[in-house]
């Protein structure tokens, strides 16, 4: 379930808010809150369009995690989707590398 | 760039709601949806897109992400696809609409490319078109659909059709959700593409999935088709969401000591693993897969990995537990029945599409291993695009019909209790989740679960109108409700076993069942078995 909205990094684009499918995220003068983490359905797709790596969504789909939030700053996981995907535009070169011909019909 | 006068107009409303009025409105905003919305725009209609959810994001294929059937138009090669899929599916498919199918898919799947989708190339510089990202893809069909003049209205659910006189679909009405108003769309026909139903149970992208066109549809008296194969269950570690199947067919499954499940196999052994997980908790570890296999992985599903990545576990060599999440009529192949080539269905005005529809025309009664699936998105989606479009162009002017509101349950004033939804969603799960219910059926089994079920809609029917702000919850929860009861009774019509519906007390196919079973109602399920195509062809040779 999503668990951070990073106030360091985000600048309150409220992208989140409306890409969320489940309606997640409620818009405020500032940054985003996560107003109904439980209609949360763990698809890591707000991280995908966050600009700014500013979320992160625990793969727990259902019960809520504590994160310890500098911690987790020290790892490289906010923002790991959207390189893995070539949604960055270091990563982009990664939009067509899809293998999956090699792995049908195993 | 559109012809302006081909957009939907937006006209005065009550305070506290917005209106449009429309040729095609399309309801759900997946693959199905955008596919719908840009071909009915082509024919030349003005065309509104409601989604529950972000329509790009919504879904399970933005989710997800799909292998596809494009095959290349080779006739030995279409043989091939065609015929080995028809033995797992129990024989119901229709040759006539894989044919078609396979075409569309592949002239859908090249406008793609024209478009500027990234397929990969291969070693030999070939273009790879039978996977697409779902968050790559539903970008460029959220795009797509804006350039071709579509309206879309996001975080808009739709609640209820409208209906006209003679009790043709004109038109839909919801909510926004962001903006807590009402909207309503008279259109001239209506496409549903609100994809399947997974009963809210986490299932990678389906939350948004509860079977709200189905309601929608059954309240102006649409009939369903093959609800019994509405029972596919995915592969997930236990803790997660991510329930893409495809790389555990490089999985051994072990049980708590270590040793192995005894047939247990992602594909042909998941009722295995299903039976395990009723006696405890059941392993996998993806250890069958070599190095180049590991990073074909890797490139080709990065979410597949986000789970393990975020719990330090290395799923090649770590064993994590797994769990069989429910994906209902997602990835089966029950849904609104077809009657013609333009996904038109049973009722006027209506057309359905993608999962929202039924997919027996083409995988029968399974649909594991994907790729069927994707292939019919598209192709409805853009059959009923179309089929909207010129129906719509037949009807005279819209100003002239009187439209009625469709929607019941949840929406009449009763004396009676309050409308709970959450504990109605509770009530449902605990019949369509189990293993022992669902996944392995039984007579006995199947009609205690009825009369609990049943029950449920009599109490709903008699409850009060649902608050303002739980009707969005309260129409998915009686969604649900009504799915399941059409599920369960078609599942018991369905004397044998077959595709994916397994009856525990039937265990064999019946060659006299090569049938369809057909299902609708609301206060009474009815169902009826209606012939299998080729032999209602032979019949009309004579
Ligand atoms: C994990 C997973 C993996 C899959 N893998 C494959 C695969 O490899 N190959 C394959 O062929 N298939 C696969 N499938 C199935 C495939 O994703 C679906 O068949 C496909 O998404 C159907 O498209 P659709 O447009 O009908 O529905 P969806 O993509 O589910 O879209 C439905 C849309 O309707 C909207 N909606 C719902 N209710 C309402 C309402 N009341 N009002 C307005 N809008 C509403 C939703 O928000 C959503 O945007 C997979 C499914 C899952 C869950
Ligand atoms: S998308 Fe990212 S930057 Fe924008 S509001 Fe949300 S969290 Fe902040
Ligand atoms: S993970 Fe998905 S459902 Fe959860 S907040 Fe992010 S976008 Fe919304």
């Amino acid at each position: 379930m999503i668990e951070v909205v990073d106030g360091e990094r985000c600048t309150s684009c409220d992208i989140c808010v409306n890409v969320c499918p489940t309606n997640v995220f409620d818009k405020t003068d500032g940054i985003p809150v996560i107003a109904r983490q439980g209609d949360c359905q763990t698809c890591f797709l707000c991280e995908l369009y966050c600009p700014e790596d500013a979320l992160y969504v625990s793969p727990f789909a259902d019960q809520a995690q504590p994160i310890d939030i500098v911690a987790l700053k020290q790892t490289d996981s906010m923002g790991s989707y959207r390189r893995a995907v070539g949604w960055t535009d270091e990563t982009s070169d990664r939009r067509s590398v899809d293998r999956s011909y090699l792995l049908f019909g195993h | 760039m559109p012809n302006p006068t081909h957009r939907a107009e937006r006209v005065s409303a009550p305070e506290g709601s917005v209106a449009f009025e429309a040729d095609v409105l399309v309801i759900g905003g997946g693959p199905a949806g955008t596919w719908a919305a840009v071909s009915a725009a082509e024919r030349g209609a003005r065309v509104v897109l409601a989604d529950k959810g972000f329509c790009g994001t919504s879904g399970a294929t933005a989710a997800a992400g799909t292998g596809v059937w494009y095959i290349d138009p080779d006739p030995a090669l279409r043989e091939v696809a065609m015929a080995n899929r028809e033995k797992m599916g129990g024989y119901l498919q229709d040759r006539r609409w894989m044919t078609r199918v396979l075409d569309s898919t592949y002239q859908h799947s090249n406008r793609l490319a024209d478009w500027g989708y990234p397929y990969p190339v291969d070693g030999r510089g070939t273009s790879q078109r039978n996977s697409l990202q779902g968050p790559e893809y539903m970008r460029m069909m959220r795009k797509r659909t804006k350039q071709a003049g579509v309206t879309i209205l996001d975080h808009s659910p739709a609640l209820e059709l409208l209906v006209d006189d003679d009790g043709a679909v004109a038109g839909a009405s919801g909510v926004r959700r962001q903006k807590q108003d009402r909207w309503t769309v008279r259109a001239k026909a209506v496409v549903l593409a609100t994809g399947g139903c997974a009963f809210l149970s986490k299932t990678l992208g389906s939350n948004v999935l509860t079977g709200d066109g189905y309601l929608m549809a059954a309240e102006v008296g649409a009939e369903f088709s093959s609800m019994e194969f509405s029972n596919p269950y995915a592969i997930s570690p236990a803790f997660g969401s991510v329930t893409k199947t495809l790389f555990y067919g490089w999985a051994s499954f072990t049980y708590d000591d270590g040793s192995v499940v005894p047939g247990a196999a992602s594909k042909g052994g998941r009722s295995a693993i299903a039976r395990a997980l009723l006696e405890g908790p059941v392993y996998a570890r993806l250890d069958k897969a070599d190095d180049d296999v590991r990073h074909h992985m890797r490139v080709s599903q990065p979410n597949f990995f986000l789970p393990f990545d975020r719990t330090g576990i290395d799923p090649f060599k770590d064993r994590f537990p797994v769990t069989l999440r429910l994906e209902g009529t997602v990835r089966g192949t029950g849904g609104l029945r077809i009657v013609d080539d333009s996904c038109a269905t049973s009722v006027p005005g209506l057309y359905a599409a993608g999962d929202a529809a039924t997919r027996e025309l083409i995988c029968g009664g399974f649909t594991g291993g994907g790729s069927h699936n994707a292939a019919w998105a598209m192709s409805s989606g853009a059959w009923a695009g179309q089929g909207a479009a010129d129906y719509a162009a037949q009807v005279g002017p819209a100003a002239k019909r009187k439209l009625s509101s469709a929607g019941a349950v949840a929406f009449r004033s009763r004396p009676g209790r309050a409308f709970a939804p959450a504990a109605l969603t509770r009530a449902v799960q605990a019949e369509v989740f189990p293993y022992e219910l669902n996944y392995f059926r039984e007579a006995s089994r199947l009609q205690g679960a009825l009369g609990r079920l049943d029950a449920a809609w009599r109490d709903v029917s008699e409850a009060d109108a649902a608050d303002r702000s739980e009707i969005v919850r309260a129409r998915e929860a009686a969604a649900m409700l009504a799915t399941a009861r059409w599920m369960y009774r078609s599942a018991l019509a369905r004397q044998e076993s077959r595709g994916m519906h397994r009856r525990d007390d039937f265990p064999d196919q019946d060659s006299r069942q090569r049938h369809y079973v057909t299902t609708g109602g609301l206060d009474e399920i009815w169902t009826s078995a209606r012939p299998h195509a080729e032999a209602s062809y032979a019949e009309a040779a004579e």
